[in-house]
């Protein structure tokens, strides 16, 4: 046994090099980047020849995972909430092929949107996937839960979703380690040679083996021991709580004496004789889960037959946003406690591009450059710069999804909004700009595109993007005409010619792209001061 | 025994180094730690905090509820304003005098100063000014941190050792700085 002072986040990658690993793929995204972080910085993943590097997204990062499953090693893909949309095909699809070796998805949820664009519940797509679930409420449970859950994923020969939430990835404990790394899989194909081919007549066959083994999974709820019951002598009410959000219910009873029944719950299928053994020893019912009330709709279906059960839907708990121990006090019938109010001179701080960034000055020509247009005609992306919607810059008008910067540009175009732009970041680009880019090519649809190149994956971080140095060649390999892929250096004394030449592709009837190349401040700086160390 | 610490400031200025510390001292005095940090978008120049938690008991949850925190840390002047709902009744709260001036509203820093000084409980503490002094311009958190301790009650020897653990791979140098920086902290508070 080893102590060591984790993040969740951490504590999954440390479980998982301890559980026999191959291989952990994934696109960066906040809350789940410091899974993969911390495997590339283990000396005992490298040691093992772990695979750790960076996909260029989370579709690409879960493909390439079934193959290890396939393989028959243990692989890990790691994402937040709104990755695993875009890794949705592969994972859905992967619950029917099934796993060979051990195959675990995490995703990190982010309610009240900390990092995102919205607060989707990941247990939702497991559940529409029909998979196991797993949902740890604290980092020891998270490293445990990781062995477990390779051991469940070979068993039950299905990959296995873990989901958590900023919280959980974000805060930091201790967890006792388990010493002993388990020994790799070898490899080893799947016995039945049409597992993994999805044509319609296997997989209406391995379908139908999906909803049959959901028995099983749920037998598996049931006794894993991680659903846990605890007895209370007050049956008035009982309380069903998942996740982080046991951990609020907790706080709310110093000694940890809880009168009522509790069923805490970690891992789904929902255990359906816990749960009715709590139906029919109390009046009624709370339940207490961070996300979407995914297990209260279950409980209260559409009819609401059956005792009362109080939650997010009937307003006992907020309907959005993430729970903290003061919410979940109020819902359990405790006072609210606060400390002053905020003083009204206390101005609202909110997060800007850094002192020098490059984004500032491309956008500043871009700027000057649509200022001759009518307003609201650039369509931007996820990244740093999209903070470049804030004042005093109030550059772009949209930020939807990875990639959408350019295929919106072209709808809008397409529409009749000539000029039309396009700001994406370079890993963002290579994430999901290409096949967009492809489309506006293959119609010579007239829109600008700017890729701003800062050689990294800048809000995350600054991990390496999968873009760097091919952009160039990946638009001319695309077919954009050479004489209108413009590289730039965005720079204050560059600001005259930049617009210059802006203006000459905004006014190109067809596709343009413009490079705005200049490395990101922070990850100069990081790297000056490693020079210096040297 | 129990504190429970938000530790503010601005994006970039350090408050992971101080909650390491604390927690590293916490850990080695034997008490349960837990630390909820904030990554991502508002780490760019944005306002910053982190929930710390230390306990001689199991600790349930990773947010400290709002009215219950024993101290907050600030190594900003606005920014300790921020997280006032936070502390309980008893609460103190310790914050440097420089702001970090990156918004165009910034308020007048004075009127700040006096909000700070009218709460039941609260130290201001010129740390960037002693961390100068001493030519270590960069340890101003440490000299938070050092004027934190006597409310945080844990003994200063144990978080000479956090600074060891955390910086020692940097050099003795910077280790020394630092402790030095951090004893200075606690003098000003004592005097």
């Amino acid at each position: 046994m080893q102590k060591l002072v984790l993040l969740g986040d951490e504590a999954i990658a440390q479980g998982a090099i301890d559980a026999g690993l191959s291989g952990i793929y994934a696109y960066p995204g906040t809350p789940s980047t410091e899974i993969t972080e911390y495997v590339q910085r283990s000396k005992k993943a490298n040691e093992l020849g772990i695979h750790s590097q960076w996909s260029a997204n989370e579709k690409t990062a879960m493909e390439a995972a079934i193959g290890m499953s396939y393989a028959g090693k243990r692989a890990m893909v790691c994402m937040k909430h709104v990755g695993l949309n875009v890794a949705a095909d592969p994972f859905i699809n992967s619950a029917i092929t099934g796993a060979n070796g051990g195959l675990i998805i995490v995703s990190a949820d982010d309610p009240s949107m900390h990092s995102s664009q919205n607060e989707q519940d990941s247990r939702f797509l497991g559940k529409f996937a029909m998979l196991p679930i797993l949902e740890p409420s604290n980092q020891q449970e998270a490293y445990d839960m990781v062995h477990y859950g390779f051991d469940l994923s070979e068993k039950l020969k299905v990959p296995v979703l873990m989901r958590i939430t900023t919280r959980m990835a974000h805060s930091r404990s201790v967890i006792e380690r388990n010493t002993e790394v388990r020994q790799q899989n070898k490899i080893n194909i799947p016995e039945d040679s049409h597992q993994f081919i999805l044509l319609p007549a296997i997989a209406r066959k391995r379908y139908k083996k999906l909803l049959q083994d959901q028995v099983i999974f749920e037998k598996e709820s049931a006794d894993s021991g991680f659903n846990k019951y605890f007895d209370g002598k007050d049956k008035s009410i009982g309380i069903i709580t998942s996740g982080i959000a046991y951990n609020y219910v907790m706080e709310n009873y110093p000694e940890r004496i809880i009168p009522y029944p509790l069923l805490k719950i970690t891992q789904y299928p929902l255990p359906e004789r816990m749960i009715l053994k709590m139906y029919e020893e109390c009046s009624e019912l709370i339940v207490i889960e961070e996300g979407y009330p995914l297990i209260e709709e279950n409980l209260k279906g559409f009819l609401e037959l059956g005792i009362k059960i109080k939650g997010r839907l009937d307003g006992t708990l907020p309907r959005d946003g993430e729970l903290n121990p003061n919410i979940v006090g109020i819902a359990l019938g405790f006072k609210d406690q606060k400390g002053p109010e905020i003083p009204e001179i206390v101005a609202q701080r909110p997060p800007a591009l850094c002192n020098g960034c490059p984004h500032i000055d491309s956008f500043e020509a871009l700027n000057e450059a649509m200022s001759k247009y009518s307003a609201g005609r650039v369509f931007s992306d996820i990244g740093c710069y999209t903070l470049s919607a804030l004042p005093p810059l109030k550059a772009i008008y949209s930020c939807v999804d990875m990639g959408a910067s350019i295929t919106m540009a072209k709808g809008a175009s397409d529409a009749g909004l000539i000029p039309s732009v396009g700001v994406i970041g370079d890993s963002t680009f290579t994430h999901s700009g290409i096949t967009g880019l492809l489309d506006c090519v293959n119609e010579k649809t007239p829109v600008t595109i700017i890729i701003l190149d800062n050689s990294t994956t800048g809000m995350t971080g600054g991990q390496p993007s999968a873009a760097t140095g091919k952009i160039e060649n990946i638009c001319k390999g695309l077919g954009v005409e050479e004489e209108h892929i413009r590289i730039i250096k965005p720079l204050k004394n560059k600001t005259e010619e930049n617009i210059r030449i802006i203006n000459e592709e905004l006014e190109y009837n067809g596709v343009s792209v413009i490079i705005p190349t200049r490395e990101c401040v922070q990850t100069l700086n990081k790297r000056m001061r490693e020079k210096l160390k040297k | 025994m129990k504190k429970d610490i938000i530790l503010a400031g601005v994006g970039g200025q350090g408050i992971l180094s101080i909650a390491a510390i604390i927690g590293y001292a916490a850990l080695d005095s034997g008490l349960f730690v837990k630390q909820a940090e904030v990554h991502g978008m508002s780490q760019r120049g944005g306002d910053v905090q982190s929930h710390l938690r230390i306990s001689d008991k199991e600790i349930a949850s990773d947010l400290i509820p709002s009215g219950k925190a024993d101290l907050i840390i600030s190594i900003e002047p606005m920014e300790s304003l921020r997280y006032l709902p936070m502390l309980s009744d008893e609460g103190w709260v310790i914050s440097n005098t420089t702001p970090f001036k990156n918004i165009p509203d910034y308020p007048d820093i004075n009127e700040i100063y006096n909000i700070i000084k009218s709460l039941k409980r609260s130290v201001l503490i010129d740390a960037d000014n002693i961390a100068k002094e001493l030519q270590s311009p960069k340890s101003a958190n440490m000299v938070i941190l050092g004027a934190s301790i006597p409310y945080i009650g844990i003994l200063f020897e144990k978080f000479e050792k956090g600074i060891n653990s955390l910086f020692g791979k940097k050099g003795e140098e910077l280790v020394k700085l630092n402790i030095l920086a951090l004893k200075a902290g606690l003098d000003a508070v004592k005097n």
